[in-house]
């Protein structure tokens, strides 16, 4: 029993970045109809984004709150312009020809950011800095959740929420949905849409690199590739849930980090190796896309945004 | 469709143009003139450090002999080649080292299986290749030009049985093994072997690919087994967080290692959660002899940091290669790879180094303790019929599990043919 806890806590953890990354996949598609591949990357960008400013700033010396804030909020920021900038520079231009076009501009985008990595910084891992002094909890019996995690599920818990607030209670939310309903008939009411398509790419990004700077404090592992099979596995739970779904993103993303913990969990005890773990993710896309294309809370009425 | 053949054609004579070019070369193979000798590594990838470390050591050696008057009033020089810790990459820079750069020996690599996929290149074009720091026993059956100078996994896993067996008195054992890494699945192997015939159990076996994000799944399976001690034998990147998440998950029994743990970068990412862990490795800087001590001095002046067991292995495989080029009198191959295979008793920084049959490098390990950012000595496993230097603190005799005859000083010197 213990030992279920402790493997539903470890996948709601990584469940929640996922979930937090599938938000802007989901987001960008909901207006735009565009899978954006680069999503993973900008996850990549935050992360590396909070490793400088937490040496420039002089965080890294030692675990502090401020520290952590002024990183995490940082990085959003940063990340928030860079994805900005891609949609601009890469996406705006060609954003009137068929879809095929920005689909392989956006894979195109991708490969540039992590070979532009590579060539500045190296392939090479690099240990993110400390921000959080690290404490273990025993919940109850054997289970044990870190502050790390702790702080995962409460920053992307408020984060999720902020982003209900914004797209439900603002002007500028109102004027997404509405560019995702129609965008061409969303222009015609007088709204700014090219500003809005801006504005879905920084919210969105700026989560990514909020996930990509709470992993690090999780796993301090970082490198420029590290936004491929996070990014992939982050798509994968967007489409479980229904691609252009905001709940769905959320949900999708906490399923696929359960399911994956329990393939590593649970697997050998039933024959499936531990190494199945990626696989376990692009095997429920399979499904997803066989049995429900929609997703799990798609519908062919969805609110898209 | 006539502008792709035009591109085609254009393609293949630029190739044709490379293939004759490669006959020349600054090396050349020639009996003066700078020797000059080939190393690759990774030094951009995800084992970079490693790579660095064997490199700088490499170099340090090569200028220390340049300095006395190099060998024979030729001097070394070092062509380096950089593989990205990518097998596919290590077989096509040695490639190039052989045939463009016409290098008389090849020093390289750390990880076994970069060495695993050159080395069949070496034998091929009968060029001698040392690896400094490859311990997989199968590096060097590839063929009698493959050498290395430090001892192989079968004694490696070995001394880590024992020590937890023997001092820790550990019964249960888990073990995490890095799935597609022949270093690690090796270690596992022969760790596995010995820890059951000294009467242990092994209670959990997890796998991670390099790469991974999480390890916390395999280890929450891990302890809901309750082991005394948990074998991770992987390299550093990975072995530092799961160090880190392995405390998160208040998890006590401590973690046993390989020389794979050791660089600077395991800190870094595992921080105080390694304090108690013990790893095996070739060499101890704590070690008072006034020869290591020396080369830590001077590395540490050269380089500005401690030199990692990489890097001394990396030191000695140039210096017996040095060696045994004053031996043979010659750079011409055939010879050279009968004075390498006849290396005995050679002192190096890492141990003295006897070359026997299987071109394996005989010598003792050390067991360290990690605390504090610190590799702290804790005893030296000699193989079994290697006898303890006298004075030296002599501890149980570790035999190679299921391995080669690596040991008796009988074989050992057998310089001939194959």
């Amino acid at each position: 029993m213990d030992t279920f806890v402790q493997q539903l806590i470890n996948g709601l953890t990584i469940g929640a970045i996922y979930a937090l990354i599938a938000l802007g996949y989901t987001m960008v598609y909901g207006i735009l109809r565009l899978i954006n591949f680069a999503h993973g990357d900008i996850y990549m960008v935050g992360a590396f984004v909070g490793y400088f400013l937490s040496f420039q700033l002089g965080f890294a010396a030692g675990p502090s709150l401020v520290g952590l804030s002024v990183v995490l909020v940082g990085s959003m920021i940063a990340a928030a312009l860079v994805g900005m900038a891609i949609e601009r520079f890469a996406y705006r231009p060609i954003r009137k020809y068929a879809r095929m076009t920005t689909l392989i501009t956006a894979i195109g985008v991708s490969l540039l950011i992590e070979n532009l990595f590579v060539a500045k910084l190296g392939a090479a891992p690099r240990a993110f800095p400390q921000l959080l002094r690290e404490q273990s909890y025993t919940l109850f019996g054997n289970a044990a959740i870190s502050k790390s995690q702790i702080l995962i599920f409460a920053v992307s818990v408020l984060l999720t929420l902020l982003l209900q607030w914004v797209i439900f209670k603002t002007k500028v939310g109102t004027a997404m949905r509405a560019v995702s309903f129609n965008l061409n008939s969303a222009k015609l009411m007088g709204i700014n849409t090219d500003f809005i398509i801006s504005f879905t790419f920084a919210l969105g990004s700026a989560l990514a690199a909020a996930a990509g700077v709470l992993t690090a404090q999780y796993n301090p592992q970082i490198d420029p590739l590290m936004g491929i099979i996070t990014g992939l596995k982050a798509f994968v739970a967007a489409v479980l849930g229904g691609i252009g779904n905001i709940p769905g993103a959320v949900l999708g993303g906490l399923l696929i980090g359960i399911a994956e913990t329990f393939v590593v969990g649970y697997g050998q005890n039933v024959g499936v190796p531990t190494t199945f773990r990626d696989a376990v993710a692009f095997a429920i896309l399979i499904l997803v896309l066989l049995f429900r294309p929609t997703g799990l809370l798609g519908s062919t009425v969805q609110e898209k945004v | 469709m006539k502008r792709i053949l035009l591109a085609l054609g254009l393609i293949s004579t630029l190739l044709f143009a490379f293939a004759c070019e490669r006959k020349g070369g600054p090396g050349a193979g020639g009996q003066t003139g700078p020797i000059v000798v080939g190393y690759y590594g990774d030094l951009t990838g995800r084992t970079s450090n490693f790579g660095q470390s064997t490199k700088n050591g490499v170099e340090m050696a090569a200028d220390e002999i340049n300095k006395a008057g190099g060998i024979s009033g030729r001097q070394i020089q070092i062509l380096s080649e950089d593989d990205e810790g990518r097998p596919e990459k290590a077989a096509t820079v040695v490639t190039k080292l052989i045939d463009q750069d016409r290098v008389i020996a090849l020093l390289g690599e750390v990880a076994s299986g970069n060495s695993l996929a050159a080395a069949p290149k070496a034998q091929a074009a009968k060029v001698p290749m040392i690896s400094p720091s490859s311990t997989n026993p199968a590096v060097t059956a590839v063929g009698d030009y493959i050498f290395r100078v430090c001892f192989i996994d079968p004694f490696q896993g070995d001394v880590m049985a024992k020590f937890a067996a023997n001092t820790l008195k550990a019964k249960k054992a888990a073990i995490m093994l890095d799935f597609n890494s022949p270093y690690s699945r090796g270690l596992t192997e022969f760790f596995e072997a010995s820890f059951t015939k000294l009467g242990g159990q092994i209670v959990n076996k997890q796998s991670y690919t390099q790469g991974d994000r999480d390890y916390k799944g395999q280890l929450t399976a891990i302890r809901s087994t309750n082991p005394d001690v948990i074998y991770v034998p992987g390299y550093y990147g990975e072995v530092g967080v799961i160090a880190k998440q392995a405390k998160q998950l208040d998890i006590k029994a401590p973690l046993l290692g390989g020389d794979g743990w050791d660089s600077t970068q395991l800190w870094d990412l595992g921080g105080d959660s390694l304090n108690g862990d013990y790893i095996s490795n070739h060499y101890s800087v704590d070690d008072p002899s006034p020869a290591i001590q020396k080369f830590v001095a001077d590395y540490k002046a050269r380089y500005g940091n401690v030199p990692d067991a990489l890097a001394a292995l990396g030191y000695d495989a140039m210096k017996v290669l040095a060696d045994s080029i004053k031996r043979a009198g010659t750079t011409e191959e055939p010879k050279l790879r009968d004075a390498i295979a006849a290396t005995k008793n050679f002192t190096g920084v890492t141990g003295n180094i006897s070359i026997d049959g299987q071109r394996n490098a005989v010598k003792p390990a050390v067991v360290l303790k990690l605390q504090d950012r610190k590799y702290v000595y804790v005893e030296t496993i000699y193989p079994e019929g290697m006898t303890p230097p006298a004075g030296a603190p002599a501890t149980s005799g570790a035999a190679p599990a299921s391995a080669p005859p690596a040991s008796s000083p009988a074989t050992s010197a057998s310089p001939g043919k194959p």
